[in-house]
């Protein structure tokens, strides 16, 4: 049982896929994190933080605790004390984890978002538009189409050779993966094509930011071809790292440090 | 206003059932879309807080939109009051001339989808949702508005609605305008033509010769009209604001429908309180609220979307630069011609100079944008392309750009009628109020 002198901060970060939670003390110093997935229902998801937080020692009704909520399920999240978009968090998350001035790329279950930071704070922001194409759905949708995982998918593409899938949307493409598998396309070149064709859009929605340095935050994040393909093709460093998984909660986190202290 | 209420409260126990059959429309469809207005009306405009008192007059004009205003059309037909009604889609239809030639200038419906099936078989599916809904409204009979206009007058405006005009001939009594493309004094001229020929068939309609007298008095209104809009637009420089984004917008979506002189009376009402409210400090939102220019593609009644999710996430619209917006009132038509020919000229000089994105360059929409974001002490700009159309598309690059140089954030949406955006839209749009 953690013994938090002063007041903390818990963030908690509702993602379509994934459920992220970060916990900052007094001094800004991460004490504890959670990853789960957000499964049906962002209530229910919320209920399960709330519990895994209590017995971590980090209750939400601690009286030296603020919490803030983010993400696509933050207004689901009933002992929170405030609610911060998810974009303001990234951008707050990923100064933080990587420095006050370049462009977060986040690729997240169901939207994909380019921040670009100045000074710590957020300039610009873009997001695709209602569509899927360039998101994580893409590749679980592509995975699922192969037969494989997220992880197999990436390890077989780094094995194939360059494949063109053209179709901007999701629904058309898998029609098109459909076809490259039965004209008998070896997996391994489809898989390629799969994540070369997220990336290229990832890379044309961060292309209309300012430029580098390119942060890599959300569920891609240590998907290590991803990040080689995403170098190549903004011909810029990407930088990321472990916690970068957290970085809208680890943005939450402060919001809600900022309250509490 | 008194008087106004009283016939709404007559006409809340008429039974306008027969009248709509008259008109041939789909009865039990109707009674639905009303039904969903209403509700919509409800969560969005009287969910508000702290509304002016005088925008009571907002509520009456969409509590009658399909069924006092309508009949009250009709009976004025009926007495002889009017000679017909006459429908149009754009601001680039000038009212004047339809009312000097003794017609009732109105806006028919284009703001929700309906019956998109049986649209899809006449228009292709990648087509701007405002002209598939005026194609829906009309396949599946539910606008008492375009069942009730005698003439519809389109215009050659956007690619989209110039082909699907050539449709619409086939359904109802159609009247298309030419509109240029480019600003200049060849096209002017062109125009000027135009609006001519469009008097000519207008009075071949009513039956009725537009006179020097007629034109003057129906300018007089129509300006009469836009300056109380303006008046109004001007209290909304004020911090906080007096009046919400939507109710202004509802303003000028209401000055489609509504007679012209009572809604004039209603507007200037609405003004002295925001006046008023202003220099009491009241708002419709806190003071610091944060404060976004509107600009883009028009609104019609019921897009209430965008405005919706930007004022409940804590946001307040100070203006639009849009044809439901400034574009409707910022201009008159001057007041001293004397000879029809004089005044004609006078109309199609002050219609000339609306700026839609179907003019090339369009320099004098990005300059109103600028200044308007200025005189309206604007945060930020928020720039909204209905999906499929690609002129305002285009031209969301040139404003961006525009708004960089002077300094104001800027953030550019495309969507449509379609509700299953709104929470991406209500996460953008809480995120950049949160920016600003």
């Amino acid at each position: 049982m953690p013994a938090m002198a002063g007041g903390y901060g818990i963030g908690v970060d509702i993602g379509s896929t994934a459920t992220k939670v970060a916990v900052l003390d007094a001094g800004g110093a991460i004490v504890h994190t959670e990853l789960m997935p957000t499964g049906f229902s962002s209530v229910d998801a919320a209920g399960r933080v709330e519990g895994a937080l209590r017995a971590a020692g980090f209750p939400v009704d601690d009286p030296d605790a603020r919490v803030v909520a983010t993400g696509y399920g933050r207004i689901a999240v009933p002992y929170a004390d405030k609610v911060v978009t998810e974009i303001t968090c990234h951008g707050i998350g990923a100064a933080r984890l990587f420095g006050p001035t370049g462009t977060v790329v986040d690729v997240g279950g169901q939207d994909t978002k380019v921040i670009q930071l100045k000074g710590g704070r957020v300039a610009k922001f873009a997001m695709n538009d209602k569509c899927a194409a360039g998101t994580g759905r893409f590749l679980e949708i592509m995975a699922d189409r192969l037969g494989v995982s997220q992880a197999e998918l990436s390890a077989l593409a780094r094995e194939g050779s360059e494949t063109k899938i053209s179709s901007m949307c999701t629904v058309f493409a898998e029609s098109e993966v459909i076809s490259l598998i039965g004209r008998g396309v070896p997996r391994s070149d489809i898989a390629r094509g799969v994540i070369d064709s997220v990336v290229a859009r990832v890379a044309a929605l961060a292309g209309q930011s300012s430029g580098g340095p390119f942060f890599l935050t959300g569920g891609l994040c240590e998907n290590g071809f991803v990040i080689e393909r995403l170098r190549a093709m903004l011909g810029s460093p990407v930088t990321t790292c472990p916690e970068a998984r957290y970085a809208g909660a680890l943005g939450a986190a402060d919001r809600a440090r900022a309250l509490a202290c | 206003m008194s008087d106004n209420t009283n016939e709404t409260t007559a006409a809340a126990e008429y039974d306008f059932h027969p009248m709509w059959e008259s008109l041939g429309m789909d009865v039990p469809a109707h009674d639905m879309l009303l039904g969903a207005v209403g509700q919509m009306f409800g969560d969005v405009f009287l969910a508000q807080e702290n509304r002016p008192a005088s925008t009571d007059y907002l509520n009456q004009v969409v509590a009658g939109i399909h069924s006092g205003r309508i009949k009250e059309m009709l009976d004025k037909k009926a007495s002889g009051e009017a000679k017909k009604i006459v429908g149009s889609f754009c601001l680039y239809v000038p009212e004047e001339i339809v009312i000097a030639a003794g017609g009732i200038p109105v806006g028919l419906c284009s703001g929700a989808d309906w019956a998109t099936d049986k649209v899809e078989e006449h228009l292709p599916r990648a087509t701007c949702p405002l002209i598939k809904s005026f194609a829906g409204f009309k396949l599946g009979s539910v606008c008492p508005y375009i069942e009730s206009s005698d003439l519809v007058i389109g215009e050659n405006t956007c690619d989209g609605k110039k082909k699907a005009y050539e449709f619409m001939a086939t359904q109802v009594n159609m009247y298309t305008v030419d509109i240029p493309n480019v600003h200049n004094a060849q096209t002017l001229e062109l125009w000027k033509g135009e609006v001519r020929k469009l008097a000519e068939r207008v009075e071949q309609e009513t039956g009725q010769k537009i006179t020097a007298e007629s034109l003057k008095a129906a300018i007089k209104l129509a300006n009469d009209k836009r300056r109380a809009l303006q008046r109004l637009s001007a209290t909304r420089a004020a911090d906080p604001a007096p009046i919400s984004g939507l109710d202004s917008l509802l303003t000028v979506q209401a000055a489609f429908m509504d007679d012209a002189e009572r809604l004039t009376g209603a507007i200037n009402a609405m003004a002295d309180e925001c006046e008023q409210r202003a220099a009491d400090g009241v708002g419709v939102a806190p003071k610091g609220a944060k404060r976004i220019l509107y600009t883009g593609t028009p609104m019609a009644v019921p897009n209430w979307k965008l405005f919706n999710i930007i004022e409940k996430a804590g946001g307040v619209v100070v203006g639009e630069e849009a044809c439901t917006g400034s574009r409707y009132y910022k201009d008159l038509v001057d007041e001293s011609g004397e000879t029809v020919d004089e005044m004609l000229d006078a109309i199609a000089e002050r219609y000339f100079g609306i700026n839609c994105a179907i003019f090339t360059p369009n320099d004098g929409r990005i300059e109103d944008i600028v200044r308007m974001a200025r005189e309206l002490n604007a945060d930020g700009i928020i720039d909204c392309s209905l999906q499929f159309c690609t002129l305002y598309e285009m031209e969301s690059f040139t404003v961006e750009k525009a708004a960089e140089q002077a300094g104001i954030p800027f953030m550019h949406i495309t969507t449509d009628y379609a509700n299953e955006d709104a929470g991406q839209l209500t996460t953008r749009i809480e995120a950049f109020l949160e920016m600003l």
